[in-house]
């Protein structure tokens, strides 16, 4: 890891990424707090109000994050580090992105059909393998989930117009 | 002896060919799981945890539930072992340790040896700390059914204290992500006064947030993306293990009984404890190296190297069930998706197991003895074929993982904003896990922060909002006390550490 951060780009450094996280969880704290204090903080008549317990949750992560961001500003190192590399944020990148179109798709068509578009998509895409080779592998990884799934355990999972079609919802 | 008779009885609830052949499935699914990067033991129990809910609702199937579930654990602990030493890789975090002398021994040629030797010690190892439950369980389950809400408070104190006392890096890391796991579990309606709290006017998060999802997104997505950073291809050893390696291994591995026993000590000890097979791990190796008369040549590829972690891991992890069945607290992220598991199905987990529901923690204790036999069996027989799995190109392997954790995302409640909902968290995890927050805590406060709110609403409304209660008799105070040391516990660490220093 050290020595490839070292040959590579770096995207940012741990110590912006240790600062945005930080403000981001004092955010979260603060909003935790918030709603708390809302719906009561304190002791009423028959016991702790709803927001007794959250509220100093939310204290804590909000004392929690404070102190990781003073800490990662005052220490210097930290931005010489890397958090990640710009090779390795496209790899990643190149997973995520398609993951939030494949999540979209399954809303749009079904599981099984969005799928089976995503292992392709992939095979051909990073693996470079042929078209009759990426339709085998995805089809039949997802004819065997519908078999365990829908068959088995008979635990139905999303469909969309095609497996309709097909007769099979 | 009047273990011995319950357990022979959840023998009897356990051996039937049903139960039998879902071990066998549970193990196998396991050890896959345990060798596919992105899926560990808690994740892989979560995305399969789903498929038992019409299971569960059989007569006796939450016995047939349970120990395909913990068979799944056990595979997946079995399995950790072998890309370790065949890859370098440690599927899990516990099996850090053995890749120091595992893999070296592969480079040697000598895989075969190295993974007959981890799968007995593992096998030895968790057929210690069985043994242990067998016995202390019942005891501590009795125990327990004194126990009011202030006790039960002080146990899920003394459960994150020693998170936060035990953590390796910076105390105030765990502290926000154990937070952020008790916020999270607060999202939602309090079932108290029926009052929506932290919704912010969004109905999909009336329900609040299942830490199925959060376990699958952390652990799984969080895992798969840190995965990509080292590069697509896995360059490993390859393993064929024969009857004679077997035989010869075996006849070998008496020599480190002394190292077998203090490893299982420490693994049953720190197994009990929150968090512990980790740290259990390294510190058996970590013993092996400086008692051992062959303690210097650690490192370079001995048998004890990988006898030592692999003991104590699974003696760990096993051993971490006993707090989960007899007090419900998981001391591990896995115990804690067993846990929710339990809960799901309508058991409430806890000593009152022990009178209520006999049949199902003895079926569950007796099938942890059958479980670890068939995962032993099943590993010796079927290594080249799950070394074979983490051949198949990367190309392949993520989409596919993903499509699995989104469809076990998807089946926790047949919904979509749940399937978002991981993918946010596996961003979460990702970036979490390059800064060193740790995950654990956050699953577990996740799991047990209504159950911990309820015990300190009840508590301190018993004593009118006064905290003295967690004081109040020699018991609970005991506990309260100890959950206080363990969390100022590096505090004092540091300063002995100093004033030693300075003299």
């Amino acid at each position: 890891m050290t020595d490839s951060t070292k040959r590579e780009v770096s995207a940012a450094s741990v110590r912006t990424l240790e600062l945005v996280v930080a403000a981001l969880i004092l955010v979260f704290g603060a909003a935790v707090m918030f709603d708390s204090w809302r719906l009561g903080a304190s002791w009423a008549e028959d016991g702790p109000q709803a927001g007794y317990f959250p509220f100093y949750i939310g204290l804590l992560v909000v004392i929690a994050s404070v102190t990781v961001f003073v800490r990662a500003l005052r220490n210097s190192q930290l931005a010489a580090r890397s958090f990640v590399g710009r090779d390795q944020l496209r790899m990643i990148l190149m997973l995520l992105v398609p993951s939030i179109v494949y999540v979209a798709l399954i809303q749009m068509i079904g599981i099984y059909v969005a799928s089976i578009l995503f292992i392709a998509f992939f095979m051909l895409w990073l693996g470079k393998y042929s078209i009759v080779r990426a339709a085998a592998v995805s089809v039949g990884v997802m004819v065997a989930f519908f078999l365990v799934f829908e068959i088995w355990f008979k635990v139905p999972l999303p469909k969309g117009p095609i497996e309709a079609a097909l007769g099979l919802n | 002896m009047e273990e011995i008779s319950a357990l022979m009885q959840g023998f009897g609830v356990a051996l039937t060919l049903k139960n039998l052949g879902f071990m066998f499935v549970g193990v196998t699914l396991g050890v896959i799981i345990g060798v596919l990067p992105g899926l560990g033991g808690a994740n892989g129990v979560a995305i399969l945890l789903p498929l038992t809910f019409t299971l569960a609702q059989q007569p006796g199937g939450t016995t047939t539930a349970i120990i395909l579930l913990s068979c799944i654990y056990w595979g997946a602990l079995f399995g950790g072992a072998i890309t370790s030493i065949l890859f370098n890789i440690p599927g899990e975090p516990w099996s850090v340790a053995t890749t120091f002398d595992g893999y070296p021994m592969a480079q040697k040629g000598e895989a075969g040896k190295a993974l007959t030797a981890a799968f007995t010690s593992s096998f030895i190892g968790a057929f210690i700390a069985v043994v242990v439950i067998t016995f202390l369980s019942p005891i501590i389950a009795k125990f327990a059914l004194k126990f009011g809400p202030p006790e039960y408070f002080s146990v899920y104190l003394l459960t994150f204290c020693a998170f936060i006392g035990m953590a390796k890096g910076q105390a105030m890391k765990t502290i926000a992500a154990m937070m952020i796991g008790f916020a999270l579990a607060a999202v939602g309606m309090d079932t108290v006064t029926g009052q929506l709290r932290l919704t912010y006017g969004f109905t999909e998060l009336l329900q609040g947030f299942d830490f199925l999802i959060a376990v699958i997104g952390l652990f799984g997505i969080g895992e798969i993306l840190l995965t990509l950073e080292e590069g697509l291809a896995f360059k490993g050893a390859n393993a064929k293990i024969d009857m004679a390696v077997v035989k010869e291994t075996w006849r070998e591995l008496p020599r480190y009984w002394v190292t077998s026993i203090r490893s299982a000590a420490v693994g049953c000890f720190m197994g009990i404890v929150p968090g512990g097979a980790t740290p259990a791990s390294f510190m058996s190796y970590g013993l092996a190296k400086r008692m051992s008369r062959e303690g210097d040549q650690l490192g370079t590829g001995k048998v004890e190297g990988v006898v030592a972690p692999e003991t104590a891991a699974h003696a760990a992890g096993t051993s971490a069930l006993l707090p989960m069945i007899t007090l419900g607290v998981p001391g591990s992220p896995t115990a804690a998706v067993l846990l929710g598991g339990l809960l799901i199905w309508g058991l409430q987990p806890g000593p009152m197991l022990f009178i209520e529901q006999k049949d199902f923690v003895w079926g569950l204790i007796a099938s942890m003895y059958l479980g670890n036999i068939a995962g032993l069996i099943v590993v010796l027989t079927c290594v080249p074929l799950f070394a074979a799995i983490l051949r198949i190109p990367f190309a392949i392997i993520a989409p596919v993982i993903l499509v699995v954790c989104a469809i076990g995302a998807y089946t926790v409640h047949n919904s979509m904003f749940d399937v978002w909902l991981m993918l946010f968290f596996g961003v979460v995890g990702y970036v979490f896990k390059k800064l060193d927050y740790p995950l654990a805590p956050l699953v577990l406060a996740l799991v047990l922060g209504d159950r911990a709110e309820a015990a300190f609403r009840q508590a301190i409304l018993g004593s009118q909002g006064d905290l003295s209660v967690f004081f109040s008799n020699w018991l609970v105070g005991t506990i309260t006390a100890l959950a206080l040391l363990l969390l100022v516990w590096p505090l004092l660490g540091g300063a002995l550490a100093r004033s030693k220093a300075s003299s």
